[in-house]
């Protein structure tokens, strides 16, 4: 607390005066899945931008194209998305006018991490999750915490309903406690894993209320990025 | 890391008794130019305390997107507290022919970007290259400015509608708020008008088109009137700001039709 501050001298309170703390965070909700395969992967987030009960878009997405192979779905603070993806795509063109390639998801997902720990002490409050073709072209997905803790997975679910949703992609995507020998378990398809990515919204928007409007979906193959939209309840 | 509970020196950054004291700005004793006053952001020894609440505040803005442009709309009052202190000022401005922006929140931090702005617009006129800024630069840039003061704990107390016509004659409409928050949209509001005008604007848009002009003004019309019988920082006055490929000014003001003969029928106060 400040020792000279207002709040020390009640006497040289102006009546009437508030004084309101500001708070440089906000919870702007939305949610991200994304699934990966051998040979694609599946991101998809939801179009609505919200604040408390106040909707200020309904179609606004929060899927961050950043190269041919490389989606970065970004939710929470949305001032701390725009600030940070706008460096990412930054950094990344540096990268690209310095060695004459585009980065690869791998390099960009420790980027990303570096980027956001750099901020360690005043994080950017947001919940990634890198989705693209690694170098060999097999689908890949990161997901970060908001002071850049990275891990590598083949599923994920982030944002306001990634704890309703996550679960959902354990039974229906990892198979966990099923059962199923390793050798036994259905390869994933890419239809498959839109339907599963596509049923999860539908479900989280029945409970979440950051979490509706539409949802866009992009699918990577090494042909390029492939954009679908759902419609989701819009209450 | 100096102990709190001790006295603190009462004077600082002054004069010492027996030494040379340099104003700063001024030049050093060696001719040298002093270091200049530090960064207004920055902060003291003792902490800095920042304004911490909004003291003269503008209400809504309200915008909204048709076929062929903008149309941005603000009442002309400007409050102190719940005193309609000043009931005759724009808070529509137009800042080049491409672009609009209205400001709601404190008038103060509004008129402090707004001279930012219009110096700007003329680095940027010098420059007669006939380029011209756009909204969605512009937007951008205030994302940046607004984004950089609510990290440093010192926000610009605002809320503002950014619109015009954008690369290639697409109209863009957007709002930013005191943390650097950005989006677009066909319709954007501010202040009460984000609860009482917005749903009135979506709930009229038509799912296969844009807005045409009559209609756009017509929502706005409609709203201004929600707004001054329901906001109590309001006024019956509003000036509307219109950009589009052939016109960028601020139209008004405008009266809102009052119609209080309702008013007798009301019973049981």
């Amino acid at each position: 607390m400040n020792s000279l501050g207002i709040e020390q001298f009640p006497d040289y309170k102006v009546p009437g005066v508030q004084h309101v703390d500001f708070h440089p965070y906000e919870s702007n909700g939305g949610s991200v899945v994304a699934i990966a395969g051998d040979d694609f992967v599946v991101i998809a987030a939801d179009t609505r931008l919200s604040s408390g009960y106040t909707i200020h878009s309904r179609d606004q997405s929060k899927l961050f194209q950043m190269s041919s192979r490389t989606v970065l779905g970004s939710t929470g603070c949305w001032c701390d998305t725009l600030s940070l993806t706008g460096l990412v795509k930054l950094r990344m063109q540096m990268y690209e006018h310095t060695h004459l390639k585009t980065m690869t998801t791998d390099a960009v997902a420790q980027m990303l991490s570096i980027i956001m720990y750099n901020r360690r002490f005043f994080p950017y409050y947001v919940s990634n999750i890198l989705a693209g073709l690694d170098k060999d072209g097999k689908g890949v997905v990161y997901s970060y915490d908001p002071i850049g803790h990275c891990e590598r997975a083949t599923y994920r679910a982030g944002g306001t309903a990634g704890s309703l949703l996550q679960p959902v992609l354990d039974n229906q995507i990892g198979y966990k406690n099923q059962n199923v020998p390793a050798d036994q378990l259905p390869k994933l398809t890419k239809e498959r894993a839109v339907a599963v990515a596509s049923d999860t919204f539908i479900s989280a928007a029945e409970r979440d209320i950051y979490t509706g409007d539409s949802v866009l979906i992009n699918i990577i193959t090494k042909d390029g990025i492939e954009e679908k939209t759902l419609q989701l309840r819009k209450d | 890391m100096m102990n709190n509970s001790f006295a603190q020196p009462l004077w600082q950054n002054g004069p010492a008794p027996g030494q040379f004291y340099n104003f700063i700005g001024g030049v050093n004793n060696n001719g040298a130019p002093a270091q200049l006053p530090r960064e207004l952001t920055t902060c003291g020894p003792y902490g800095t305390k920042h304004s911490t609440a909004a003291i003269t505040t503008g209400s809504s803005v309200l915008g909204i997107k048709f076929d062929g442009g903008v149309l941005v709309a603000a009442d002309t009052l400007v409050s102190y507290g719940s005193l309609a202190r000043y009931q005759n000022i724009d808070r529509v401005f137009k800042i080049n022919d491409k672009i609009l922006i209205g400001g709601s929140g404190d008038f103060a931090d509004i008129q402090s970007i707004k001279r930012s702005i219009d110096q700007k617009m003329i680095e940027d006129q010098c420059c007669n290259d006939g380029v011209i800024m756009k909204p969605k630069a512009m937007a951008t840039w205030m994302t940046r400015v607004l984004y950089n003061r609510r990290s440093r704990m010192n926000p610009l107390y605002i809320d503002v509608v950014v619109g015009g016509i954008d690369e290639g004659g697409v109209p863009f409409l957007g709002s930013v708020d005191l943390r650097g928050r950005a989006y677009d949209d066909y319709v954007v509001a501010t202040g009460f008008a984000r609860h009482l005008a917005l749903p009135l604007v979506r709930e009229r848009k038509p799912k296969d088109r844009d807005f045409t002009f009559e209609e756009a003004t017509n929502l706005i019309r409609e709203a201004m009137k929600v707004l001054y019988y329901r906001d109590t920082r309001s006024m019956p006055r509003y000036t509307v700001g219109i950009c589009s490929a052939s016109d960028c000014s601020i139209k008004g003001p405008f009266k809102v039709e009052e119609n209080w003969t309702f008013a007798e029928t009301i019973k049981g106060y």
